[in-house]
């Protein structure tokens, strides 16, 4: 089996020594090894990395990997989903109880009978596409934020959004607060430790120092015109990597962006080929949209799968959540197909034995106005709803549902009961083990809720 | 009024084609030589004040032959706009027209035809160096904007802050810049008045101001007091004491990659309330010492495309550049949000991917005869096959290595092809 043979390779010494086979997963006292600045973990993984290059997938079946990759690769990773536009909260969790909510949205209020309830507030009732999301907190797997966001809540979709990406109410912070984690955890030569599946890099991964990487899908992270390279791209796109590292250090801002961008194409390059095979293959069944959004969540299990050395994962839900008129077609199928997909994602870890590992975390800038507009929609808001989804959060609701009566601030807008600082405070201190107040700026300020079994 | 400061260093055809580059799609081949013969006034004269336009070069086609049909078929659209990017003989109006698309950016939604972007586009060429309040009052009557921030669906019954807010923040004052949200509010009010008319058979969407939709009652917007319709909204705007300081920095940023020196920034904003006019603030841009002198800028995907194309003699035709630009970054018509696109991060390593076919599907047509066995020479001739006036040291050794290499196994015509792409994506031909 290639999988044993692979654990005999020299490359692949010291991930043999791990967790699995009689030693400590991170012993004390060892140093990292010399100038690189890897972590003991971080070099195991690089090292599992490696080995799957060597070797290639092309004819290993995933389950043969799935034993090594849990047993050697056991960081943590976040999953950062991002609702696009600030969806409405009062629709995917609606207040059926509520007489009030009948009176705010005369057109736009679910019927009061209308999809599931939730367990753990009788006034609330899940939206009828959400029936997946209902699914894995009957199974405890979800924990809900009803009430998310921030004291003086910006309604601009690109500041407050930007808020939530940098993890304050700072509009001139330039990294995001996973990407100011992966800077202090990371290394400079894996870009795959934040991995942005989009087209374009989704800023809360956005570093100071180490780089990260976007890509569309694995599978689809091609430089070749046809699948696979001709020896003479391979040879080009080894030249375009050189040329980006002899630019590394020019002087001017924009050279050194393009330096940057061609360096860390190259790298990810080498640590993703050979994958492209193995994606095809999912023990999950996930909606057929034309949609990337199942696509991609199927894509990062399968490389989470592989051991390849991801920390931090972001990318964008399907649909667009400002509602500002059609509100209700817009929200049935955009929910449908993210609530269903994510459920797809959750049966697909545990499938590969990933979900201890793995949280998701999902949010939007804001929540919307109470008061729907007349346009068969809603206006911006302020307090929005929050997600987080794992094997290993607590279930719990965060914080409560403050009502409409005197939840509402002077504009209108639910009032917040959690802080989403809290909740990154919370997340960096309980799910990867770090010093928030390093990362979140008045980090002590907020508290935090419990969000781990 | 003080004046802004003008470069005074020489003007040859390095500056020349810097400025081709930030004022349009880079030159043709021989073309900065010809425009720095004009001097640096002259030559940004004729990118301000051009005469009629006229394309230069064969009309693009799709894949089967056939001419595009930019208001029907997927794609059609990027690629009429590029090909004109690349043909125009009046560069700067096309990339105003791209400033202003990322200005005043739109998605196509709910039932507007591609056509419908295409007529916005139309309007943006027209006021590309026009008067912005002029552009202000189009755009906010264009029936794809209005359609996409909802401006038809905001009526005296039911108002919509949508277009509202987004004039403020994005439009002509900037984000928290000397608003609050009731201004929003009553602004939305102004602004009522705008019905769609949907013509299910031709499937267009007709817009028409209702006065029986348009909130009549009197509105405080800013401070000021009145019974404001969607003119007075603009005007409003366009009035605000913080709206030359925005327009200027927005402007003067996509020309020059470091803010303007705080006199200058001043002076512009004189020099722009005095009439909303868009050609003397460009024209003092392009002649200011900062672009001449200062840092390099990252090429916008479709100007980097455009620019590829014209500096090889290639055309638009054959591949499929709506979705090469799209992997790159910048597919025209489609802004990621309103927004626009992030112009300070064109680059990461989805983007570059898509700038590696993009450049392999630019440079598929561009053949070559009689290619030197050796490889300096062999990289000399790339370079000036992009256009390049002068390679940098390490990007020369790298190519060098390459063409090297290439010569040996694969012979001088592929080794070309080869050191062609590996340039293409070097920081001389990404920046400018």
């Amino acid at each position: 089996m290639l999988t044993r043979r692979a654990c005999a390779c020299d490359d692949y010494g010291r991930s043999h020594a791990v967790a699995g086979n009689g030693l400590p997963a991170i012993e004390t006292g060892m140093p990292a090894p010399a100038g690189t600045g890897l972590t003991r973990r971080s070099f195991v993984a690089k090292g599992l990395g490696l080995a799957l290059t060597v070797y290639g997938l092309d004819r290993v079946s995933i389950v043969d990997l799935d034993g090594i990759a849990s047993a050697a690769t056991n960081d943590r990773v976040l999953v950062s989903i991002f609702l696009d536009g600030g969806a409405d909260s009062l629709s995917m969790l609606f207040p059926a109880a509520d007489g009030l909510y009948y009176q705010y949205r005369p057109t736009l209020a679910l019927p009061q009978s209308a999809g599931l309830p939730f367990s753990e507030d009788g006034r609330l009732r899940w939206h009828p596409s959400l029936g997946s999301l209902a699914q894995l907190h009957g199974e405890g797997k979800v924990s809900v934020i009803p009430a998310i966001g921030y004291t003086t809540p910006d309604k601009s979709h690109f500041t407050s959004r930007h808020y939530w990406e940098v993890g304050a109410t700072n509009a001139g912070l330039a990294t995001g607060w996973l990407g100011r984690y992966l800077d202090r955890v990371g290394t400079r030569d894996n870009p795959l430790q934040g991995l942005s599946l989009d087209s374009r890099l989704q800023p809360a991964i956005a570093t100071g120092k180490v780089p990260v990487a976007s890509i569309d899908g694995p599978d689809r992270y091609t430089f070749g015109a046809r699948r696979g390279e001709t020896p003479l791209e391979s040879r080009v796109l080894d030249a375009v990597g050189q040329m980006g590292a002899a630019h590394a250090s020019s002087r001017d801002g924009a050279i050194r962006q393009v330096a940057a961008a061609a360096s860390q194409s190259h790298r990810l390059r080498r640590e993703l080929q050979g994958l492209g095979a193995s994606v095809g293959q999912v023990p999950a069944s996930y909606p057929q949209s034309n949609d990337e959004f199942p696509r991609r969540l199927a894509g990062l299990a399968a490389m989470l799968g592989t051991g390849l050395p991801i920390r931090c994962a972001a990318l964008k839900a399907p649909g667009m959540y400002d509602t500002h008129a059609d509100q209700a077609g817009e929200l049935t199928t955009a929910l449908k197909l993210t609530a269903d997909s994510l459920l797809a994602f959750q049966r697909d870890l545990e499938a590969r034995g990933l979900a201890d590992r793995v949280l998701v975390h999902v949010w939007s800038e804001f929540g919307r106005r109470v008061r729907e507009n007349g346009s068969d929609g809603t206006d911006h808001g302020a307090g929005g709803l929050g997600l987080l989804i794992g094997a290993r959060t607590r279930g719990r609701m965060i914080g409560e549902f403050p009502g409409l009566g005197s939840g509402l601030d002077e504009q209108g807008n639910l009032r917040a009961t959690s802080d989403f600082r809290g909740v990154y405070s919370a997340i960096l201190e309980q799910w990867f083990d770090t010093d928030a107040a390093a990362i979140i700026p008045n980090a002590a300020s907020f508290s935090r809720p419990s969000l781990l079994k | 009024m003080a004046a802004t400061p003008v470069y005074r260093g020489p003007f040859g055809a390095a500056q020349a084609e810097r400025l081709l580059w930030r004022a349009g799609f880079g030159p043709r081949k021989g073309e900065a030589a010809a425009l720095a013969r004009k001097g640096l006034r002259g030559a940004v004269r004729s990118l301000t004040r051009p005469g009629a336009e006229h394309l230069v070069g064969p009309e693009p086609t799709d894949a089967q032959g056939r001419p595009l049909a930019p208001f029907d078929a997927a794609g059609h659209d990027h690629m009429w706009w590029l090909d004109r990017m690349v043909r125009t003989s009046r560069p700067l109006v096309e990339r105003m027209a791209l400033v202003w698309h990322d200005w005043f950016a739109t998605q196509r939604v709910g039932g507007i035809p591609q056509k419908g972007m295409l007529d916005q586009n139309e309007l943006f060429r027209r006021n590309a160096l026009g008067s912005f309040a002029q552009l202000l009052e189009d755009v906010t009557k264009d029936p794809a904007m209005l359609r996409w921030l909802n401006g038809d669906k905001n009526t005296v019954r039911s108002p919509n802050e949508n277009y509202a807010r987004e004039m403020m923040e994005l439009f002509t004052l900037g984000v928290n810049r000397g608003y609050t949200e009731q201004d929003i509010r009553e602004q939305a009010r102004a602004l009522t008045g705008w019905r769609g008319i949907r013509r299910r058979a031709e499937g267009i969407y007709d817009f028409v101001y209702e006065p029986r939709l348009h909130d009549p009652g009197t509105k405080t917007v800013f401070g000021k007091t009145g019974a404001f319709a969607w003119q007075d909204a603009c005007r409003l705007c366009l009035q605000h004491p913080n709206h030359p300081s925005f327009f200027v920095a927005k402007l003067w940023s996509y020309f020059v990659p470091t803010a303007p020196p705080r006199a200058t920034q001043r002076a512009l904003e004189a020099l722009y309330r005095d009439g909303y006019q868009v050609r003397p603030l460009v024209e003092a841009i392009l002649q200011h010492p900062a672009l001449y002198t200062g840092p390099r800028l990252v090429k916008p995907p479709a100007v980097y495309a455009a620019g590829l194309l014209r500096a090889t003699g290639g055309g638009v035709s054959g591949a499929n550049w709506a979705n090469l630009g799209a992997t790159a970054g910048q597919r025209l018509f489609r802004p990621p949000n309103v927004a626009g696109w992030d112009d300070k991060r064109w680059l990461d390593t989805s983007t570059f991917r898509g700038r590696w076919l993009l450049a392999g599907a630019a440079l598929q047509s561009t053949g070559s005869s009689a290619t030197p066995r050796n490889a300096k020479a062999l990289v000399d001739r790339a370079a000036a096959g992009l256009g390049i006036r002068s390679l940098t040291k390490p990007t020369r050794t790298v190519a060098t290595r390459l063409a090297a290499d290439a010569l040996r196994s694969n012979g001088p015509d592929v080794a070309e092809r080869a050191v062609r792409q590996l340039l293409a994506l070097s920081p001389e031909v990404q920046t400018c």
